[in-house]
């Protein structure tokens, strides 16, 4: 019940991402489904006591990868789908909760999350390239 | 080839990356659409310098180097999957540069398709549904709902008067930071920080905290740091306007 909630979630907040951004309108609803994966993944994962980092990078990488078979297909640039997918994965809680640590005074906890925050981006930048990188090396083994 | 011939095809080259740039492209990208269609006009050692404030394009000895200043970016993607089709039209050979030229004037013209009050459906929408992904209520819904709307249109209005992007998304964010206060203490909503945390999602810079990130890996430190340094002024701009929110209360 959670999970289809969630999914449901994801789904509209991806795609009124995907209107938000002008994105083609055909791409709206592969837009919303990429979304939907990549937090299910992340949700599921954050779920079964992985760290939000680890499930934060492993979400952004299904999502790059499923962004490149949208792209392949639709034949409409990478970022028009990754995008929308990784909105949801933004740390904007923990930056949130951060800033207003910071505005409390209490150095010592914002500071914490305000690092906790910069490695979430971080992994979205990690899965995002690594994605790019493994399908770069299986497109140039198929030529050799 | 001659000379006219050559600055044709340098302007096609220009004003394709300039759309491209304009509406959210990441630089990479850029570069390779006017390297590949200044190749599929026939000139093959095409150079570019592209930051994200400006085109540098330079196609041999002969002709005079060109510059675009770019001044403002928005995301409009459709816009750059136009001019994607037009170069993947062009570098199949079943375009010349006339038609290319024309199609590209028409792309530039092109608005935002989505009208204003359906983007700021769309963000209330999201915002609303990022609440429950964040784990808040039902309950909450509408609050997040109506601040997030709000907020959103708070910034294009303010954007609209003042064009320093900073001032819009802090204000912006004081709009959401203020309603969500106001709601919860009129007894609307319940969980402040969930409401405020999913109303300020719609102002998040995804599209640029993407692109900051595949530029510097495809190495293009410039710009990479550049809009990274973009993504960083609007993220601490929401959290100003939040903060000062907090401050008061």
């Amino acid at each position: 019940m959670v999970l289809l909630e969630q999914a449901v979630t994801s789904f509209i907040a991806s795609a009124a991402f995907g209107v938000l951004f002008n994105v083609p309108r055909r791409s709206l609803l592969p837009c919303g489904f990429v979304g939907m994966l990549g937090w299910l993944v992340y949700f599921e994962l954050n779920n079964v006591e992985f760290d939000s980092v680890v499930a934060t990078l492993v979400a952004a990488f299904v999502i790059a990868a499923i962004s490149h078979m949208f792209a392949k297909r639709y034949k409409l640039p990478i970022i028009i789908f990754s995008v929308a997918g990784i909105i949801p994965l933004v740390p904007g809680g923990l930056a949130f909760n951060a800033m207003k640590h910071f505005v409390q005074n209490d150095y010592n906890a914002a500071l914490e999350m305000a690092a906790k925050a910069f490695m979430i981006s971080g992994a979205i930048a990690v899965g995002l390239v690594l994605s790019e990188v493994i399908n770069h090396v299986l497109r140039n083994m198929k030529k050799v | 080839m001659q000379m006219t011939q050559t600055h044709e095809i340098m302007d096609v080259c220009l004003l394709a990356g300039k759309i491209m740039l304009e509406n959210g492209a990441e630089t990479y990208r850029v570069e390779d659409t006017m390297a590949r269609l200044a190749a599929s006009y026939g000139i093959n050692d095409a150079q570019s310098y592209v930051t994200p404030t400006g085109i540098i394009f330079s196609v041999d000895g002969l002709t005079p180097t060109k510059l675009i200043r770019i001044s403002e970016r928005t995301n409009n993607l459709d816009k750059v999957a136009t001019v994607n089709s037009i170069s993947r039209k062009a570098s199949e050979g079943c375009l010349s540069i006339k038609e290319a030229s024309r199609e590209l004037k028409g792309a530039e013209k092109l608005g935002h398709a989505t009208p204003i009050p359906l983007q700021i459906a769309a963000a209330a929408i999201a915002s609303g549904c990022f609440l429950i992904m964040f784990q808040g209520g039902w309950g909450d819904f509408i609050p997040a709902f109506i601040s997030g709307g709000l907020g959103f249109a708070g910034m294009i209005y303010f954007h609209h008067f003042v064009k320093i992007k900073f001032f819009a998304e802090l204000l912006a964010s004081f709009i959401i930071g203020l309603t969500a206060f106001l709601m919860v203490s009129i007894g609307i909503g319940s969980e402040l920080d969930k409401i405020i945390i999913g109303s300020v999602m719609p102002l998040v810079p995804g599209v640029v905290i993407t692109n900051a990130v595949r530029d510097l890996m495809a190495g293009h430190l410039v710009s990479g740091l550049s809009k990274g340094a973009e993504a960083l002024i609007t993220a601490f701009a929401i959290g100003t306007g939040i903060a000062v929110v907090f401050a008061i209360y």
